[in-house]
């Protein structure tokens, strides 16, 4: 494969409850080994495009495809099989609660391959080690997690088939900012070891400023696409409110700290 | 991958070829590591895949040990033994609390109206008995047809057909009405009782009825089982009415024994206590599958398998509890006479 392809393609996606259009002709792609960030307000249909991405649903026209493969032409299948290609972090973790961590760790290694005992107590700390978690929290119950371990074990589980595709919605969501700071270190670091292509929805400023690649916003049922620099310059009021608002200031100091150095 | 083993002392060659992802690499270096323990000297053909370096890094911090498989042991059995007794007393202990306080939040609520909750109250009783109608009156018509049918076969031999019409009136009246609308309900609210609750306490709704000064004995537990003790009579009426018509549809099918003579043999069967004996029982039996549904609700912590287990207690447990005291009422009717 060669490095240049695009791993996601979406083009001219449209999504529409009812009389109520979310997506008019959506398009952009995603490079192998981006981190790609997905903004927009309340409503701005940003949940819709991940499940999009993720073909939970189907959009009224316009195409997906991931690494070459077109989601949206896909039968429920084919769409299984690819979905173990990719790991998805959900907003609230989403861990089931009445397994262990170590069992909500294997439970999608025990699915798909065969494997004894040993080998998958192995896994578990191999994803515990990898998001830096003790490994004595393999035998607790989501209920004994603090929010950040809990978003912690939800990545262990998304890494845990090796996807070459992380899809996160609201990542650092909740967390406080030296959890999410340190979170978002860990998440660059598995990208830069691990070549991982990582799509996230996100409205942590300092998060988008500190990690993403590119950004895509949201507004006006389309979709804008570039790098951070470029999206602050836009001159889109929507966009000039969300980055130059109050809460912007820290993404601001950033680039002028860049620009400085 | 391959492995070659060479001549007497063993030396394991080993031929990594291709890209490993990261959980296969891991487990290939852990079984390296294995072998070299055991004594083997282990030799790579090639370059280490390209994650081994990142591996090597992440087993090089101190992150613990993964805790050890819990042993089947003398010790462990009876650890798990003292544990379920230790939860029992846990539990009797709860439900007194939970009965407790449910009083004392019931307490000022008598006073005032705006505290009782009426249209909360008349929800639940909505819920609970109007839309409960049909499966009742279906349940009870149906059992009456069948004590029928049944006893008008065993009393034939004896001539004392007639009697089919006490059994069935008695039976109904008596017994088999409020038991069958109180295993129904049981099924029914109990269930919904407890889940609606669970789910209420999982998703911090209780707490934040709580941190906003509200009881929720009072908001919660109490117009539900105010409701239940409510409707469970009138459920009882709608079951005993169903009984005695489905009653009488069969006698008349099966003995020929007209409509008339059907209501002249009630009159003479039926005293005048028989169908307070069944009706007093009904709110008795809704206080309790109430109280059962609302505080199995209540216990529910942490995961969505509580909640399933806790909703099958609260069923099982109020269907026990009425079937319980049906037993001591039957008791303690016979002892009085009623």
């Amino acid at each position: 494969m060669s490095s240049t392809r695009p791993v996601i393609v979406v083009r001219d996606v449209v999504n529409r409850f009812g009389a109520q259009v979310v997506h008019d002709g959506v398009s952009f792609d995603v490079q192998p080994g981006e981190i790609f960030g997905i903004v927009g307000g309340s409503g701005s249909g940003k949940s819709v495009l991940l499940r999009t991405l993720l073909g939970l649903r189907r959009p009224d026209s316009g195409t997906v495809e991931i690494e070459d493969r077109e989601v949206t032409a896909m039968d429920d299948l084919e769409l299984r099989e690819i979905k173990r290609r990719y790991g998805v972090t959900f907003q609230h973790g989403a861990l089931f609660t009445s397994l262990t961590v170590a069992e909500n760790i294997t439970l999608p290694v025990a699915e798909a391959l065969d494997l004894d005992e040993d080998a998958l107590a192995r896994l578990v700390e191999l994803r515990l080690r990898m998001v830096g978690l003790p490994l004595d929290t393999a035998a607790k119950h989501p209920a004994q997690l603090s929010g950040g371990m809990v978003k912690r074990v939800a990545l262990a589980r998304a890494l845990a088939l090796d996807p070459s595709i992380l899809f996160r919605d609201e990542p650092t969501a909740g967390l406080d900012p030296i959890a999410a700071s340190a979170f978002d270190e860990l998440v660059l670091y598995l990208r830069d070891t691990l070549r991982l292509t990582i799509v996230m929805v996100t409205h942590d400023l300092d998060t988008l400023a500190r990690t993403c690649d590119r950004v895509a916003v949201l507004v006006d049922r389309k979709v804008i696409v570039d790098s951070l620099e470029g999206i602050v310059a836009n001159e889109h009021p929507w966009i000039r409110h969300y980055f130059h608002g109050g809460r912007g200031r820290a993404v601001r100091a950033l680039q002028e700290n860049a620009r400085g150095t | 991958m391959e492995a070659t083993r060479t001549a007497a002392p063993s030396v394991l060659q080993v031929d990594i070829g291709g890209t490993l992802d990261i959980g296969p690499s891991w487990l290939l270096r852990g079984l390296l590591a294995d072998l070299r323990a055991a004594g083997a000297s282990v030799e790579l053909l090639r370059p280490a895949p390209a994650h081994f370096d990142y591996l090597d890094d992440l087993a090089g911090h101190d992150a613990g040990a993964l805790p050890a498989q819990q042993q089947a042991s003398l010790a462990a059995w009876l650890a798990r033994l003292g544990g379920g007794l230790r939860q029992r007393v846990v539990n009797w202990y709860a439900a007194l609390a939970f009965g407790g306080r449910l009083i004392a939040s019931a307490a000022p609520a008598w006073r005032s109206l705006k505290r009782m909750r009426i249209p909360s109250i008349v929800r639940h009783m909505h819920e609970t008995g109007v839309q409960a109608i049909p499966v009742v009156a279906v349940i009870a018509l149906l059992i009456s047809v069948i004590s029928a049918y049944i006893g008008a076969q065993q009393l034939r031999p004896f001539g004392a057909e007639i009697f089919t019409v006490d059994l069935v009136a008695i039976g109904v009246l008596r017994e088999l009405g409020v038991l069958l609308t109180a295993i129904m309900v049981a099924g029914r609210t109990g269930s919904a009782y407890a889940a609606e609750l669970g789910v209420m306490k999982l998703n911090d709704e209780v707490d934040a009825l709580e941190s906003m000064g509200m009881n929720p004995y009072e908001v919660l537990v109490l117009p539900r089982v105010v409701a239940l003790v409510l409707v469970m009579p009138l459920l009882t009426i709608v079951a005993d009415a169903m009984g005695l018509a489905g009653g009488a549809l069969l006698t008349g099918y099966l003995l020929d024994l007209p409509w008339s003579q059907f209501v002249m043999r009630l009159d003479s069967a039926v005293g005048e206590t028989t169908f307070w004996a069944g009706l007093v029982k009904a709110p008795v039996f809704g206080l309790l599958i109430g109280l059962t549904g609302t505080l199995r609700g209540l216990q529910v912590r942490e995961s969505s398998r509580e909640l399933g287990r806790l909703t099958t207690v609260a069923v099982v447990q109020s269907i026990f509890l009425v079937i319980f005291a049906d037993a001591l009422f039957a008791i303690y009717f016979l002892e009085i006479d009623f």
